[in-house]
């Protein structure tokens, strides 16, 4: 299932317009839109009409945007003191793991990544059925008086970093909790804002922005798709 | 992982449950367990539902595990019991129903001495229910906490060989347990007293046999029932000591299950009667984890049922 941050009924990368599993290579030469665009063809027949739109970043630039927001990340919280970044699941994970790699390579110091399942704590889960998957929650240090970054790839309503801000409290009391977003894409239901953004891109509610990582997509990419109403 | 969906309103017995939906609460157990772990116990996931705890046959275990599964995942949970009930007043089974409905839960968690009663409530209430016992029949959550046991313990299910030894008509564990490890391709050899075998138990899928040594030879996994000494007493077997000499469990005995056997028991158990004390305290013995993890299962099948009812009722 693809990460999809798209429709008002599918905040997080769920069901929504569940995409079937990726198994096209995306990292061939200029292959990235096409195999998009391919995987938009296939996953029509699942549920609804995705068309691919634009591209809006490719994995050199994807890798350029992560580091200058693992360099925000050091700038704003002074160092890697007391640093944990956290991973809202399913795809803020492999952008926290990439922004503890950018940023062991200019400190030298692994920062610890944590993994968030904010399931538990939606606030739609009433009048959404059947329920989602819930899946694992783990930190790999305590967070009492920690720095937290949370990490995730699309913000979009903020109902998921609602949900992720009232799971992080049941944990520990953090001393700072910071946010950093890949793609912000607007549309806000709740006050929240992100310190660090990697490209802010203007949406439209038909519009679904796609976010894959390497490790649970098979390539580095962010495209917008295009939901079209079935006649 | 498997990424299915949860469809049914009810959870009455395994047999209802196909694989990937036993996987899927074995799954989601799983991801409960890590709240029971964390400084602060509780989750708002079923906030605002309520869930009615309706027990027609005396169980601390069973109710005390749904009712910290509930109030962990934040549910408005209330008890009745047998003997503060209509049912002692009078009321039929269907009344006490319809005046359940009345009050919205929902969800619903029976115990009941007969079985099929879970069955009927369902039929009539459009809370999801959930059988926590009917009679010898079933005990769909008890089979889904062992097969997590197990799971956790083996890392899978299937080919595994288990054995269940003791009362296996009357247990009410036994049924679903074998329900769902033939279901999961597991397999499955039970023994006990003639007395205490059912005719023709072999149609359950299973091998049957009269002797422990003979049902834990190569086993991966040894399940011990819990005899009823309160019903059976005098009826089934002559003395509580003949019992323990052919059908406890001892460390002697278990040399003959696999090295890394472990030894399960649904409880509460009667040392000295089915399973010595040495080996209900020892290393392979997993009886406490099957406690601990029965809390995360029942939390597993309260979340999953209140997303389905919701459908159900749109």
């Amino acid at each position: 299932m693809l990460g999809v941050t798209s429709r008002r009924s599918s905040t997080c990368c769920r069901y929504a317009v569940c995409l079937c599993a990726v198994e096209t290579e995306i990292d061939k030469p200029n292959g990235g839109a096409y195999d998009a665009a391919v995987h938009a063809e296939r996953s029509s027949d699942v549920a609804g009409k995705l068309k691919l739109k634009r591209k809006i970043l490719d994995a050199g630039q994807m890798r350029r945007v992560v580091r200058r927001m693992a360099g925000e990340i050091l700038e704003l919280s002074g160092g890697t003191e007391r640093l944990i970044l956290v991973g809202i699941r399913t795809r803020g994970v492999p952008l926290a793991e990439s922004i503890a790699d950018e940023i062991e390579g200019m400190e030298g110091v692994r920062v610890p990544v944590g993994v968030l399942d904010i399931t538990l704590y939606r606030d739609d889960l009433s009048t959404i059925a059947p329920q989602p998957v819930v899946k694992e929650t783990h930190f790999p240090s305590d967070l009492e008086g920690s720095h937290v970054v949370l990490c995730d790839d699309v913000l979009y309503t903020g109902r998921t970093i609602r949900a992720a801000l009232d799971a992080l409290v049941d944990f520990g009391r953090p001393r700072t909790v910071k946010l950093a977003v890949l793609v912000d894409r607007g549309h806000r239901e709740l006050p929240i804002q992100a310190d660090v953004v990697g490209k802010k891109v203007p949406t439209s509610a038909a519009e679904v922005v796609e976010v894959r990582f390497k490790v649970t997509d098979g390539g580095n990419l962010v495209v917008i798709m295009e939901l079209v109403e079935e006649a | 992982m498997t990424e299915i969906a949860w469809q049914q309103k009810d959870l009455l017995s395994i047999a209802d449950l196909s694989a990937a939906e036993i996987q899927l609460v074995l799954d989601t157990a799983s991801s409960f367990r890590e709240v029971s772990a964390r400084p602060v116990k509780k989750v708002p996931t079923l906030r605002g539902k309520t869930v009615i705890n309706l027990f027609f046959e005396p169980s601390t275990r069973t109710r005390s595990s749904f009712e910290i599964a509930e109030k962990r995942l934040s549910a408005d949970s209330l008890n009745f019991s047998a003997s503060s009930s209509g049912l002692v007043k009078g009321e039929s089974l269907v009344d006490t129903a319809l005046n359940l409905q009345a009050m919205a839960p929902d969800l619903i968690v029976i115990r009941h001495g007969h079985p099929g009663v879970p069955r009927m409530l369902a039929e009539r209430v459009s809370a999801g229910v959930i059988n926590a016992g009917d009679g010898a029949w079933g005990h769909p959550t008890q089979a889904l906490l062992d097969a997590f046991t197990i799971r956790e313990e083996k890392g899978k299910l299937e080919g595994l060989k288990v054995a269940m030894v003791g009362d296996i008509a009357h247990s009410r564990v036994v049924r679903s347990n074998i329900e769902l490890l033939n279901t999961m391709g597991a397999e499955v050899t039970v023994a006990g007293p003639r007395t205490m075998m059912p005719v023709a138990v072999e149609t359950l899928g299973v091998r049957a046999v009269y002797s422990l040594e003979e049902a834990i030879r190569g086993a991966d996994v040894v399940m011990m029932l819990r005899v009823q000494l309160e019903r059976h007493k005098k009826v089934m077997f002559p003395s509580v000591r003949e019992y323990f000499q052919l059908f406890g469990l001892t460390r002697e005995r278990l040399r003959s299950a696999k090295r890394d056997a472990i030894v399960m028991h649904p409880g509460p158990m009667n040392r000295g009667v089915e399973i010595a004390s040495d080996v209900a305290d020892g290393s392979r013995s997993v009886i406490l984890e099957q406690v601990a993890n029965g809390v995360a299962v029942r939390m597993a099948v309260l979340y999953l049922l209140s997303g389905a009812r919701q459908e159900a009722g749109a």
